[in-house]
């Protein structure tokens, strides 16, 4: 990247006027830019640390259920296949809802229960209760667990997005306003060149006409003096040159 | 992609026998119209090639939102999971029976070591 690159320009005063307003114009858009991607970094650092608590406490609530998990096949036997193969509609799901931070859109999932449970009767014969507390405790996991992704999918989208804002804030203060204040600074010395030139030229000018003018002088001066024209200060007048000759009226 | 959210989402699963069992008693199993399941059981039979297409299966499919993966399993198809970088689906690694979760080994955390200090992670 040259220091030395401009803008495209004709050097005028109009030129600069708009050069003016699109420097202002960019420095402007530089400090939005530049509290935005804070904004983003506040709020990123934020759920940086929500993540990182939230994988630890993930690892407990996992545990548990693993544990409870065990306790429930060691009463009841072995229902894994009993439960793989009931497979119908699920009964937690996932919505989206969006946060807009700092004009991000952030999707945030939410768990709802929906229809009825599908395993209401595994169990039944033994073990009853300690698959119930089996279920509860995989719903707290998947309720952790949809926490967890929504603050993942928030993380992915910021780490994006800011990424895109610093590349845009680093791109108008390195490259976008130094052009232009290049542009500025060219089009000002254009300016003062061509006033320079102006002066210049009409102080050339006015010493020409003066010499002109002495010349023209100095040479009547002469002639005077020579006696060739003594009546040349009496400008010579057309309405006194005698009378026309008849045309119409001719003897 | 409104008409989705507005019915839900649905939560998918890649893991070992007892972690299935677990998030399916938990309530999350749907089979779609099609028959095909939301969740893959993983033994240590299963090949490499089959859970990678049930993940990218899984990334394809707009009606679910978060994938749950066993971390030995992701282990297994790290370069999927890496190269996975949509906010949605969100992949979630979760700590299998046997083996305790590594945060180290995880695609978001190692994303986010860069940013962090030491301490955070304890």
């Amino acid at each position: 990247m040259s220091g030395k690159d401009r803008l495209n320009v004709f050097p005028s005063r109009m030129a600069m006027a708009m050069m003016k307003v699109r420097l202002k114009g960019a420095q402007k858009g530089h400090s939005l830019l530049k509290k935005k991607a804070d904004a983003l970094t506040l709020r990123f650092r934020m759920i940086l640390k929500k993540i990182i608590e939230t994988k630890v406490l993930m690892g407990d609530v996992m545990k548990e259920a693993s544990f409870s998990l065990a306790e429930a096949k060691f009463t009841t036997g072995d229902f894994n296949h009993n439960v793989l193969q009931n497979v119908n509609k699920a009964q937690m799901k996932v919505r989206t809802k969006k946060d807009n931070v700092a004009g991000v859109m952030l999707p945030i999932f939410e768990s709802y229960q929906d229809g009825s449970d599908s395993y209401e009767l595994t169990g039944l014969s033994r073990g009853g209760q300690q698959i119930d507390k089996l279920k509860k405790n995989y719903a707290k996991a998947i309720q952790l667990l949809v926490e967890l992704a929504s603050l993942q999918t928030s993380f992915v989208t910021l780490d994006e997005v800011i990424k895109i804002t610093n590349r845009r804030v680093n791109a108008i203060e390195h490259v976008i306003i130094p052009r232009i204040e290049n542009t500025l600074s060219y089009i000002i010395s254009e300016l003062d060149e061509r006033e320079r030139e102006e002066f210049f030229r009409l102080k050339k000018i006015q010493e020409k006409k003066k010499k002109n003018k002495k010349a023209a002088e100095d040479l009547k001066a002469k002639r005077k003096a020579d006696g060739e024209e003594k009546e040349m200060d009496e400008a010579p007048n057309i309405l006194n040159e005698g009378m026309d000759q008849d045309l119409l009226f001719t003897d | 992609m409104a008409h989705s959210a507005q019915k839900g989402r649905l939560i998918a699963v890649i893991g070992d026998e007892d972690t299935c069992t677990g998030f399916l008693l938990g309530g999350i199993g749907e089979l779609n119209k099609k028959r095909e399941p939301n969740f893959l059981v993983v033994n240590k039979n299963t090949p490499r090639h089959d859970i990678e297409e049930a993940f990218r299966g899984f990334l394809k499919r707009d009606d679910i939102a978060i994938v749950l993966i066993n971390q030995t399993i992701a282990e297994e198809i790290r370069y999927a999971i890496d190269s996975h970088d949509q906010p949605i689906p969100a992949v979630i690694e979760i700590p299998s029976k046997d083996a305790p979760y590594d945060a180290s080994k995880d695609s978001i955390l190692r994303r986010a070591k860069g940013m962090f200090s030491a301490e955070d992670f304890r």
